[in-house]
C-alpha cells in the first residue's frame, strides 16, 4: 500500500493539479464570453485558468478548451470500489466463451409485454443495428435471438420461451400508466412459476421507468433502465448465465 | 477537381453489372406484380391527402386504406376507389378521405361512366406531378442562384428530439461551414407503419420524419443558405416501413437527399423483403422524378462485418442498388451509393486498403456522387485518437475524389454531436479539404500496386457473390445470409401483411405516369 493517499490530477509535476476542460457557453463570441468561461472554471475550483482557446460557433455559442489548476484531492483510503458484477468483455470474447462452453448459442426470447406497443428498448438491445454504436444482441454469435415485438400477452410469451426452449427472457416496458407496467410483469413472472419454467430461465426487465432494485423486488434477475447498451445486457446473460449452469 | 485513375479489369467490370442486372431483373418481375399499404398510402399523398384523425391522431391516408382493407377493395388499389367517389359524390379527393373516416361506405356507391373517370383521374395525375415538378424547378433555381459547394460536400447530423432544436442546431453548423445537414429519425420509427404528423419536439435519439418538421428545417436552412451564400442539402430517411410516403413528403417538401437502400431494412431492421423491395421501387420513382439525390447504405455492412474480408459485398451490394436504381428511372447523378472508412486501425496499411476500396468505389461509378461514410466501428472515447482517424479519412476522401463526406464525429461511440463535436469536425474537414484540394490530380498509383491489386481483387471477389446470387436468387441469397452475416426468411420480418398481389383491376394512374415520365414503363 503506498503511503500517499491523497491524489491531485498530474500534468507534470507531482501535485500540479493539472486539468483540460473543453465547453461550450450560449454567449456571444467575445471579451464577455472569455471572462464568463474564466469565471465558470473558477467556481469549479481552478486556478491559474488559461483560456487556451475560444472559438466562434456562431449563433451565440462560444467554446472553449481550458487548462486550470486545482488543489481538490481525494484520499484513495476512504474509497471503497463496489466490485461490478459484470465484467466488460467484447463481442468477440462473448461469442468465443458460449461457444466453448454451452456449445451452443444461448436462446434469447425478447418482447414489449401488455399494452405497450413501443418497441423502441427492445429493438436497440436486440437488432442486428444496436444502440449508441453497440451492436444489438442479433450480432452476436453467442445468441439465437427471438424478437415477438410489440403488445404480446404474457401467455403467448410463455408458449414461445417452451416452444423455442429459451434461455432467456427479455421483457421491455416503456410507455405505461398507472403502473400498469408493475401488474404485466408480475402476471408474466406469476405465469413462468406455474408453468414450472421460471428457475431454468434468466429473466430480465428493461425500460426508462425499470431499476435493477424494483426488477429484484418484482422476482426478475435484473433491471436495466434508460440508455444501457446491448453489451451490458449481453455481458449480464452470458456470465449470469453460465455461473446458473454451473459452466 | 481532378481525381486519380486506377485500371480495373473492364470485362469483369461488364461482367459484374451483367450479373447484378439479372438479379434485379428476376426480382423486379416480383416487384411489379405487388403493390404495398405504403406505395398505396403515398399514392393519396400526391393526389393531396394529409391530415390525422381523432383523439389517436392517426394518418388519415391510414384510416382510408385500413378501411379499403376491410371492405376487400385494397388489391384494387386505393386509386380507383377513392377517384371513382370524388367523381360520383362531386368532392375533392381529401373530402373523399374525410368522409370514409366519417364513416362514409365505398362499397355502396355506383361507378361512373369509364370515359368520365379517365378524364378527371389525368387531370389528377397531372396536377400531381406539376406539384412535384414546381417544388424541384424552385429548389434549382435556388441552387443556380447560391451556387454549389466544391465536393466532397460535408455532411453533418443534427439530432436532438425537438425540431426547433434541430434548427438551432443546424444553422450553427450551416455557419461553421456544413453543406448538408441531416436530421437524424428517432429511433424504431422506420419499424412504423405510418408517418407521425406535425413538428414534433420529442424524440428518442433523434427526431421524427414528418412533413411539417421537413418544412420548418427547409425554411431554416434556406435562410441560412441565404446568408451564407452557398446552397445547402437537406437530408432524411426513406427507409423503413414508409418509404414510399417519406419520399413523397421529401418531394413536396423539396428535400435534396433521401436515405435509400434497397436491402437495408430487410437486412438491419428486419423488415420483411418482398415489402422492402416493393417500397424502394416505388420511393425511387419518386425521388428520380423529384430530382432527389438517393443515398444506399452498404457502409453498414463494414459496421457487422470485418472491413477488409467483406469489403466486395459492398461493392456487390452497390452494384445490385445501382441495377434497381436504373429500374426506377434514377440517374447515376443521382445514386449516391455508400461505402465507409471502417477497417481496423491497427492494421498494418490499412491506410492503403482505405484508398484501394475508395477508388474502386470511384472507379466503378464515375458518375454517381458517392456517400463516404467516416470510421465508426473502432471509434472509442480516445477522442483524440478518433480525431486522428477522422483526419485520415478526410484525406482519402479528398485525395480520391470522392463527393459526399459524412463528417466524422470525435466523440462518436459517446454520445450523439454536442454543438461544438460538429464544429471540430469542420474544422477538420475544412483544414484537410483545403490543404489536399488538389492532392488528387498529382497521385498517379503504381500500375499493378497494392492499390490497383487489390482493388481489382476485391472486384473479382464481389462477381463470385453476384454469380452465387444469380444462381440462387436474390431472395434465397439473403436467407442464407450472404450480406453482413445476416440471415432474413422470405415469408419473415415486419410488415409482409401490408404487401398485396395486384389484382386484374389494379390500378394506379400516378405510378404508370411517373414510368411513363421516366422511360422506364415495362
Amino acid at each position: 500500500m503506498s503511503e500517499r493517499n491523497l491524489v491531485r490530477p498530474y500534468g507534470d509535476q507531482m501535485d500540479d493539479g493539472a486539468v483540460q476542460l473543453s465547453f461550450t457557453l450560449p454567449v456571444e463570441f467575445g471579451p464577455l464570453a472569455r471572462e464568463a468561461a474564466k469565471k465558470f472554471c473558477e467556481k469549479l475550483g481552478f486556478y491559474e485558468v488559461t483560456i487556451a482557446t475560444m472559438e466562434d460557433l456562431s449563433e451565440g455559442y462560444t467554446f472553449f478548451v481550458v487548462y486550470g489548476k486545482t488543489d481538490v484531492a481525494v484520499d484513495l483510503s476512504s474509497i471503497k470500489v463496489i466490485a461490478p458484477k459484470v465484467q466488460r468483455l467484447p463481442r468477440e470474447k462473448i461469442d468465443e466463451l458460449v461457444l466453448q462452453k454451452l456449445k451452443r448459442p444461448i436462446v434469447v426470447v425478447g418482447a414489449t409485454i401488455g399494452t405497450d406497443a413501443h418497441t423502441i428498448g427492445l429493438d436497440s438491445i436486440l437488432n442486428m443495428k444496436g444502440f449508441h454504436g453497440d451492436y444489438g444482441l442479433e450480432r452476436y454469435k453467442a445468441f439465437k435471438v427471438y424478437n415477438l415485438g410489440a403488445q404480446v400477452p404474457p401467455i403467448e410469451l410463455v408458449k414461445k420461451v417452451r416452444e423455442v426452449g429459451a434461455d432467456v427472457v427479455l421483457v421491455s416496458q416503456v410507455v405505461t400508466q398507472r403502473n400498469i407496467h408493475i401488474q404485466h410483469l408480475t402476471e408474466l413472472m406469476e405465469l413462468l412459476y406455474a408453468e414450472n419454467l421460471r428457475d431454468k430461465l434468466l429473466v430480465i426487465v428493461g425500460g426508462p421507468r425499470i431499476t435493477h432494485e424494483l426488477a429484484l423486488e418484482l422476482g426478475y434477475d435484473a433491471g436495466f433502465g434508460s440508455g444501457t447498451t446491448p453489451s451490458e445486457v449481453a455481458n449480464f446473460i452470458v456470465q449470469e448465465l453460465l455461473k446458473k449452469r454451473g459452466l | 477537381m481532378g481525381r486519380p485513375t486506377i485500371r480495373l479489369d473492364s470485362k469483369l467490370v461488364e461482367y459484374a453489372r451483367s450479373l447484378a442486372k439479372k438479379i434485379t431483373d428476376d426480382v423486379q418481375k416480383i416487384i411489379d406484380e405487388h403493390s404495398t399499404v405504403s406505395t398505396e398510402r403515398a399514392t393519396l399523398r400526391l393526389l393531396g391527402v394529409d391530415g390525422v384523425v381523432g383523439e389517436d391522431r392517426i394518418p388519415l391516408v391510414n384510416v382510408v386504406l385500413d378501411k379499403l382493407k376491410e371492405w376487400n377493395m385494397l388489391d384494387q388499389g386505393a386509386f380507383k376507389p377513392v377517384v371513382n367517389a370524388a367523381i360520383v359524390l362531386d368532392k375533392d379527393v381529401q373530402q373523399i378521405c374525410e368522409a370514409i373516416a366519417d364513416g362514409l361506405d365505398l362499397r355502396t356507391l355506383p361507378q361512373p361512366k369509364r370515359q368520365v373517370y379517365e378524364t378527371f383521374s389525368k387531370k389528377l395525375v397531372e396536377e400531381a406531378l406539376a406539384r412535384i415538378k414546381r417544388k424541384s424547378e424552385e429548389r434549382d433555381a435556388l441552387l443556380q442562384q447560391l451556387g454549389d459547394p466544391p465536393k466532397p460536400y460535408k455532411y453533418l447530423i443534427v439530432a436532438t428530439g425537438n425540431i426547433y432544436e434541430d434548427v438551432v442546431q443546424a444553422r450553427a453548423a450551416v455557419f461553421q461551414g456544413a453543406d448538408i445537414i441531416a436530421v437524424i429519425r428517432s429511433t424504431a420509427q422506420s419499424l412504423l407503419d405510418y408517418v407521425p404528423y406535425g413538428a414534433t419536439t420529442e424524440g428518442y435519439g433523434g427526431t421524427y420524419a414528418t412533413q411539417e418538421n421537413f418544412r420548418i428545417m427547409r425554411q431554416a436552412l434556406d435562410e441560412a443558405a441565404r446568408k451564407v451564400g452557398r446552397y445547402i442539402r437537406q437530408v432524411n430517411y426513406a427507409s423503413g416501413l414508409c418509404m414510399p410516403e417519406i419520399a413523397v413528403m421529401a418531394a413536396l417538401e423539396g428535400l435534396d437527399i433521401l436515405l435509400n437502400d434497397a436491402m437495408y431494412g430487410i437486412l438491419f431492421r428486419d423488415i420483411n423483403m418482398l415489402r422492402t423491395f416493393t417500397d424502394q421501387y416505388i420511393s425511387r420513382l419518386i425521388c428520380a422524378y423529384a430530382n432527389i439525390t438517393i443515398n444506399t447504405g452498404e457502409d453498414n455492412y463494414l459496421t457487422t462485418a470485418d472491413a477488409i474480408e467483406k469489403a466486395h459485398t459492398v461493392t456487390a451490394s452497390q452494384l445490385i442498388n445501382e441495377q434497381f436504381a436504373l429500374k426506377a428511372g434514377l440517374k447515376p447523378q443521382l445514386m449516391g451509393l455508400g461505402h465507409a472508412f471502417e477497417i481496423n486501425p491497427n492494421v498494418e496499411d490499412s491506410l492503403l486498403y482505405e484508398i484501394a476500396h475508395a477508388m474502386l468505389s470511384r472507379e466503378l461509378f464515375p458518375d454517381c456522387p458517392v456517400k463516404y461514410m467516416p470510421p465508426t466501428r473502432y471509434m472509442t472515447g480516445n477522442i483524440f485518437k478518433g480525431y486522428a482517424m477522422n483526419t485520415l479519412f478526410n484525406l482519402v476522401s479528398s485525395m480520391t475524389g470522392q463527393s459526399i463526406q459524412l463528417l466524422g464525429i470525435l466523440t462518436e461511440a459517446i454520445h450523439t454531436p454536442y454543438m461544438h463535436d460538429r464544429y471540430l469536425a469542420l474544422v477538420n474537414a475544412n483544414y484537410v479539404f483545403s490543404a489536399a484540394r488538389h492532392l488528387g490530380d498529382e497521385i498517379l498509383f503504381k500500375p499493378d500496386g497494392f492499390i490497383e491489386k487489390r482493388a481489382n481483387e476485391v472486384l473479382r471477389k464481389a462477381v463470385e457473390l453476384l454469380e452465387h446470387i444469380s444462381d440462387v436468387g436474390l431472395f434465397s441469397a439473403i436467407e442464407q445470409g450472404i450480406f453482413a452475416d445476416i440471415k432474413r426468411s422470405r415469408e419473415g420480418g415486419k410488415g409482409l401483411e401490408g404487401v398485396f398481389k395486384k389484382s386484374e383491376a389494379y390500378e394506379n394512374p400516378i405510378r404508370s405516369a411517373l414510368e411513363h415520365e421516366l422511360g422506364v414503363r415495362r
